[in-house]
């Protein structure tokens, strides 16, 4: 079985840190740049990469997202061409990627055609923001024949019903939605993601991770304090934007994960149970 | 036979429906399907609703028999006058039943988003009733086609939230408004205007609706001793057409249509016509049809009407369709416009744009229906908000007309 994600979270665990999540949307600044984009958030520290495929009606997403992918989409990325693009580059990327993505281009493109594609490009995980895993029946059975992690999120208003479902049904890890809300950097540490983390830890061995509004290095700190890994994604999204014509975007990217990584280190490794 | 009884437990019509949505929002829909399952059954909360209904919104309303166009048509025409309800249309109807139920939720605040103006008037003066916080979502554009609503909003005491995304009209509204929900969610009821959305949402909004049919069944019961031939409506998000046929769908002998907004036409790019052009997919929480591209991704629509300008169409009438029980048609812009323009003149009765849809469907459709058959059209809204737009419309046609003909 393919433990790729879960043993990246042990690596990190062993070294006292926590796994840094890099969130990017694909396709935004272009697809042609995706593959040095990878290469250069696996170089500096990224320990597992989100590859975004856009989607006209982003649900779960605040505006810097948004954005991002509507542009993404003006420019005319598809899934195929993604799935193309990343599947070219496997050689040069060696952390786990998973590909997040809504439900509805996924369903259109067929759910088993999909999981086929997508390991076969390189994913080894998957994570759909408005499947929830009661709705997940057919998409399980597609992601376990072709062997793709499947990820399910868990927000502060889970009751304990639905922590035992994903904690039955996921795989890779747990991402935990540090807030009730869409994503998008935000400045305050986030109030509920502790809570949730302490309520998720006991039933599960998948390592967990917290996302959304997260986006400084004191941010992906604390959490790392309390759970196994922090996501970030509308900060770097947007950093790329702002500085893509002036070239030095790959650059900035570079050093703003690199500060992220940084954050995530000189963790306790005795402070979790794994 | 056996009876009607979708949806499933899980909020399935067939393999339509379902809940698509982050996991946030989860909680919050099993709360609010459970506080519904309760004071669907509870005297007290029916009582409460009955009250308002007849009170406050005007219920029951009129079943009118169109005398003029069914002696045009050389068919039985009657006409439930929804557009006679309080606020202009039956978007009242579900907007007090669910103001209601998060009132009885302990819900302080409450969002919706509308798209012709008439589900956030609805949403607002339910508000102003029950002393509830109201903010309504709606699309730039919709703000723009629809102004009078969104001053009648402000006057109520709603805020209304431009949404700039997108198409700028309902489906970016609709979006937007599930996004405030996922992050207020402990606090806010959503209000959503159709039946669409996340179950039980499809389900609550049709019960909310249905009364429509239950009263024009009796009526026309009492009036003809007999079932109609066929039920018309209009179909955006489906609200008013699944109010209207859902007590019918029992009645094998009644042909129920629902007429969706054919645009420039349904060859074409810029239309509605969900059910009529679109295709399996997931739109806004549930698994129905949707205007959709090779890659799975919606499709901008364009409709006269802003009430049907919607990628998307509820589940319920998804499964209708392919199960057989009803059929979809789709009218153009130009049919709706005249048919507008035929009903103010033939019957004195200015209808939504909306709703003009259903008589320019009627108006084409006639010649294939027996002579004499009788035929119930739910006529969902009054057209007083349209006015200015059609003003508008018709002056620069006229403007135009001599230029063309030079």
């Amino acid at each position: 079985m393919n433990r790729a994600i879960e043993n990246r979270f042990a690596e990190c665990r062993q070294k006292g840190e926590g796994a840094l999540v890099v969130y990017i949307t694909a396709g935004d600044p272009s697809l042609d740049a995706l593959p040095d984009l990878l290469e250069t958030l696996q170089s500096a520290g990224a320990d597992l990469i989100e590859v975004g495929i856009p989607f006209s009606d982003p649900l779960a997403d605040g505006p810097t997202i948004q954005a991002a992918t509507q542009r993404a989409l003006e420019r005319g990325t598809t899934l195929p061409a993604v799935l193309e693009r990343v599947a070219g580059c496997q050689s040069r990327i060696h952390i786990p990627m998973i590909i997040f993505t809504y439900f509805n281009p996924v369903q259109r493109y067929g759910l088993t055609r999909f999981a086929h594609d997508a390991r076969q490009a390189g994913f080894s995980g998957c994570l759909m923001t408005d499947l929830p895993p009661d709705e997940a029946d057919e998409w399980l059975q597609a992601a376990q024949a072709e062997d793709l992690s499947p990820i399910f999120l868990l927000a502060p208003t889970s009751t304990e019903a639905r922590i035992d479902l994903v904690a039955q049904r996921g795989l890779g890890f747990v991402y935990c939605v540090s807030r009730t809300g869409v994503t998008g950097a935000r400045h305050e540490t986030p109030p509920d993601a502790k809570a949730l983390v302490e309520r998720v830890r006991p039933k599960t061995n998948l390592p967990i991770a917290v996302g959304f509004g997260i986006s400084t290095p004191e941010q992906a700190r604390q959490v790392c304090s309390f759970a196994d890994g922090a996501v970030v994604g509308s900060q770097l999204v947007a950093l790329l934007h702002e500085y893509k014509d002036q070239g030095n975007g790959l650059k900035k990217a570079h050093d703003y994960i690199l500060s992220m990584k940084d954050a995530t280190k000189g963790m306790e490794p005795s402070s979790k149970s794994l | 036979m056996t009876a009607y009884s979708q949806p499933d437990s899980r909020g399935y019509f067939g393999r339509f429906g379902g809940r698509f949505v982050p996991e946030t929002l989860i909680p919050a829909l099993d709360e609010l399907t459970e506080a519904y399952a309760t004071l669907k059954t509870s005297e007290e909360f029916q009582r409460e609703w009955n009250y308002y209904s007849i009170t406050y919104s005007g219920r029951p309303t009129p079943l009118y028999y169109a005398a003029n166009l069914s002696a045009e048509l050389g068919l039985q025409i009657y006409i439930k006058r929804e557009d006679l309800c309080h606020t202009g249309a039956h978007k009242i109807n579900n907007a007090l039943g669910q103001a209601l139920l998060a009132k009885r939720m302990n819900k302080k605040r409450i969002i919706a988003e509308t798209g012709a103006g008439q589900h956030g008037v609805a949403t607002a003066t339910a508000c102003a009733l029950l002393k509830l916080q109201c903010e309504v979502y709606m699309g730039e554009e919709d703000m723009r086609r629809q102004s009078l609503n969104v001053f009648r909003m402000h006057l109520l005491g709603a805020r209304v939230i431009p949404v700039s995304s997108g198409s700028k009209t309902l489906k970016d509204a609709t979006s937007e408004a599930i996004r405030d929900w996922v992050t207020n969610v402990r606090d806010t009821h959503y209000i959503i205007g159709s039946c669409v959305g996340p179950h039980p949402y499809p389900t609550i909004v049709r019960d909310f609706q249905s009364v429509i049919g239950q009263e024009a069944r009796g009526q026309m019961l009492s009036y003809e001793n007999r079932l109609p031939d066929y039920v018309l409506a209009s179909v955006g998000g489906g609200s008013n057409a699944i109010g209207i046929f859902h007590p019918f769908i029992d009645d094998e002998s009644v042909r129920l249509v629902g007429v969706e907004a054919g645009g420039h036409g349904t060859q074409t790019e810029q239309h509605s016509a969900t059910l009529s052009a679109g295709s399996f997919g997931v739109l806004h929480g549930s698994a129905s049809f949707v205007l959709q591209d090779g890659d799975g991704q919606i499709k901008l629509t364009h409709s006269i009407s802003a009430g049907l300008d919607y990628p998307g169409v509820g589940p319920e009438h998804a499964y209708l369709k392919e199960s057989g029980r009803a059929e979809y048609a789709a009218v153009t812009d130009e049919e709706a416009l005249a048919a507008f323009l035929w009903l103010t003149q033939a019957e004195g009765i200015i209808p939504a744009l909306e709703c003009a849809h259903v008589f320019a469907y009627l108006r084409k459709a006639a010649v294939q229906m027996p002579k004499n058959a009788l035929v119930l059209i739910n006529l969902s809204g009054r057209g007083d908000k349209d006015v200015t737009h059609v003003a508008q419309i018709l002056t620069e046609r006229a403007q135009a007309e001599p230029e063309e003909s030079a």
